[in-house]
């Protein structure tokens, strides 16, 4: 009977296993595509639903069904760890500049073939052979930030409010929030003090930590995401953050607060660049993708929904797209892109050493205990 | 010292409710912001509804959590059943820890040492992706094993063995007899133990983050992703309604208790 019990159940799941890889059906390809959360025009808000258009353009364009496997990290180190441990293969990852350097180096990443990927064209000259990507073999940019300094401007004065020194402005101490990582932290710092925040010599690094010690009595917390609340209800008056962020912030202020922003001389920049992981094993579906990432409409339509920059001409020469963002956010965003082919190499940082990363963690754990 | 003590209640529920409550009341609110209630709305349910990938991810995570209970329950009660029946009292001592290693283990381990074996298996088998819907139900599984085991098993000793080897005497056979006999005895048990495997596996994170193919994401791990932004209000609504379901299978787990133990009093009362 037992026996008889257990060939049932069996049976069962067995039954369950076919039906469940039976679903796929056989002519249908599978796209894996590992990105940020919210990075992408998801249909919500009646925006454009990237992933489902793709999914319906590819099959009226090629008469073969695609379905794609969307999935989210939240951090560089996520997507990495997953990626290096071989448990699962991707065919398009979106990480960030540093972290291609790192993959490239560890041949985790393939070289694009850039005759699939033809709206390459677009994408502004100055985000080519950027020190990640040297040569323009692995990459395909997808969105960029700047961090730019925001605060309050019904509780700071307009002629405070220059440069870095804003955040290290006594007069509002308990009113600034910091970046609550070592590399963003030690960076504003840096760029404040005019060194190269991509050192390897120890004693510039200490320098950065002085001035940090300096700050830290003026700090009234050190935060990550939890800056958006902070500033929206002026909670904190003055912080650093990305210049597409701001506008989310901005959208979301209380009505006694007046939130601004502006770009210190010398800040951070990041590029965010679809790549094609040595685990894909549809490369030229991946590199179709790529290519309809790029494409005039999810490009508008992602980099609406993102409020990031976009290095695409089809995007920020879009007539739509500059009417909705409006001229603020316009020159805000894009007021600084002339900058990358000139700064961006020497600002953006770099993969550091593991014990130049460990020592500056141990500057940074001291910092916050002390 | 009574009005101290009140207050020391009241203390701890309002830590412990604070956090759900202002969740629940910015579920409705009109902006997006979490500081200024601006007017009563429900359109961040009305956002969730449409927002494909949120509720693609819902659906997941309750196939997930069904297929787990039902799995789980099926082998706990069973294993549960083993156990009762073995002689040995060290042996079952034996079975009692191990079947304890699982609870105690912390979830980082189990998920790291899970997807270990699961991609050496994968490259066994040639592989390039080891980690699929299956990985992530076997993980699951694993973990709510455990719970389903240690609440049927004191309903089991809890019953009057002398009832099955009446049964048997009377001619019933063994397998007739689990279900006649054994089975409406333990049944609040394995209903409270199939409710803790489901709640257990809805909100898992940490195993199902390490166990998780690219093609099958869960609820937590798809709100996880979202922190690179702000969460959006679209998650208060979703978990307000979350809370009240699982609120919900709390109440009904604790019925269930009730009636149970009303059922106990009212059989030993009328042995007396």
């Amino acid at each position: 009977m037992i026996k008889k019990m257990t060939a049932v159940f069996m049976a069962l799941i067995f039954l369950c296993a076919i039906c469940l890889s039976g679903c796929g059906g056989e002519d249908t390809l599978t796209l894996n595509v590992y990105n940020w959360g919210e990075y992408i025009s998801d249909g919500s808000e009646g925006s454009f639903d990237t992933i489902l258009e793709f999914e319906k353009w590819y099959e009226e364009t090629y008469g073969t069904r695609v379905k794609v496997n969307y999935t989210t990290f939240a951090s560089n180190e996520d997507m990495y760890s997953k990626i290096s441990s071989g448990a699962v293969s991707y065919d398009v990852v979106i990480p960030s500049d540093y972290m291609i350097a790192r993959m490239a180096e560890e041949n985790l990443l393939l070289p694009l073939n850039y005759d699939n990927i033809p709206n390459y064209e677009y994408i502004d000259d100055d985000f080519k052979g950027l020190y990640y990507d040297a040569e323009g073999k692995y990459t395909v940019p997808y969105a960029y930030g700047i961090i730019g300094v925001i605060y309050n401007a019904a509780e700071v004065s307009e002629e405070d409010a220059l440069g870095w020194d804003l955040l290290w402005n006594e007069k509002y101490a308990d009113k600034i929030v910091q970046f609550n990582n070592s590399r963003d932290a030690f960076g504003m710092a840096m760029y404040k003090l005019g060194l190269d925040v991509n050192s390897e010599d120890k004693s510039v690094w200490d320098t950065a930590y002085n001035e940090l010690v300096v700050q830290r009595p003026l700090v009234y917390s050190y935060v990550m995401d939890e800056i958006y609340n902070m500033m929206e209800s002026g909670e904190a008056s003055i912080g650093a953050y990305y210049a597409g962020d701001y506008f989310t912030m901005k959208d979301a202020q209380a009505e006694n607060v007046d939130l601004k922003f502006y770009y210190p001389e010398r800040t951070n920049y990041y590029i965010d660049a679809m790549c094609i992981p040595s685990c894909c094993e549809n490369k030229e579906l991946a590199e179709i993708f790529i290519n309809y990432m790029i494409s005039e409409e999810p490009a508008v339509a992602n980099a609406l929904y993102t409020y990031y920059a976009s290095p695409n001409r089809l995007v920020y020469e879009n007539e739509d797209y500059i009417s909705e963002m409006g001229g603020e956010a316009m020159e805000i965003l894009y007021q600084r892109a002339g900058d990358f082919a000139l700064n961006y190499d020497k600002n953006a940082y770099h993969n550091l050493k593991p014990e130049m990363l460990d020592y500056i963690n141990g500057l940074w754990e001291t910092l916050k205990i002390n | 010292m009574k009005v101290s003590s009140k207050i020391y209640t009241a203390l701890i529920f309002i830590f412990l409710f604070a956090p759900i409550l202002i969740l629940l009341v910015f579920s409705f609110n009109e902006s997006k912001s979490l500081s200024v209630f601006s007017s009563f709305s429900l359109k961040w349910y009305e956002e969730l509804l449409n927002d494909r990938s949120t509720l693609e991810a819902v659906k997941n995570t309750l196939i997930l959590a069904l297929s787990a209970t039902i799995i789980s329950t099926v082998m706990g009660t069973a294993a549960a059943f083993g156990i009762y029946r073995i002689r040995k009292e060290w042996q079952k001592m034996l079975l009692n820890t191990v079947t304890n290693i699982p609870m105690i283990n912390p979830d980082i381990i189990t998920g790291i040492s899970m997807m270990l074996v699961f991609v050496f298996v994968g490259r066994m088998f040639r592989e390039s992706t080891s980690l699929n819907f299956w990985t992530i139900l076997i993980a699951h599984i694993t973990f709510c094993l455990p719970y389903v085991i240690f609440q049927v098993l004191p309903k089991l000793q809890q019953m009057d063995g002398s009832l099955i080897e009446a049964a048997q005497d009377l001619g019933c056979p063994p397998f007739k007899t689990f279900f006649k006999v054994t089975l409406p005895e333990i049944l609040p048990g394995i209903i409270t133990g199939a409710i803790m495997a489901f709640t257990l596996s809805l909100d898992d994170f940490v195993i199902s983050y390490f166990t998780s193919g690219n093609d099958f994401q869960t609820l937590p791990i798809r709100i996880y992703g979202m922190t690179k932004k702000t969460v959006t209000p679209k998650m208060y609504a979703l978990a307000t309604i979350i809370f009240f379901v699982t609120l919900s299978l709390l109440l009904l787990n604790n019925i269930i208790d009730n009636e149970d133990r009303d059922r106990v009093k009212q059989k030993n009362e009328k042995q007396a």
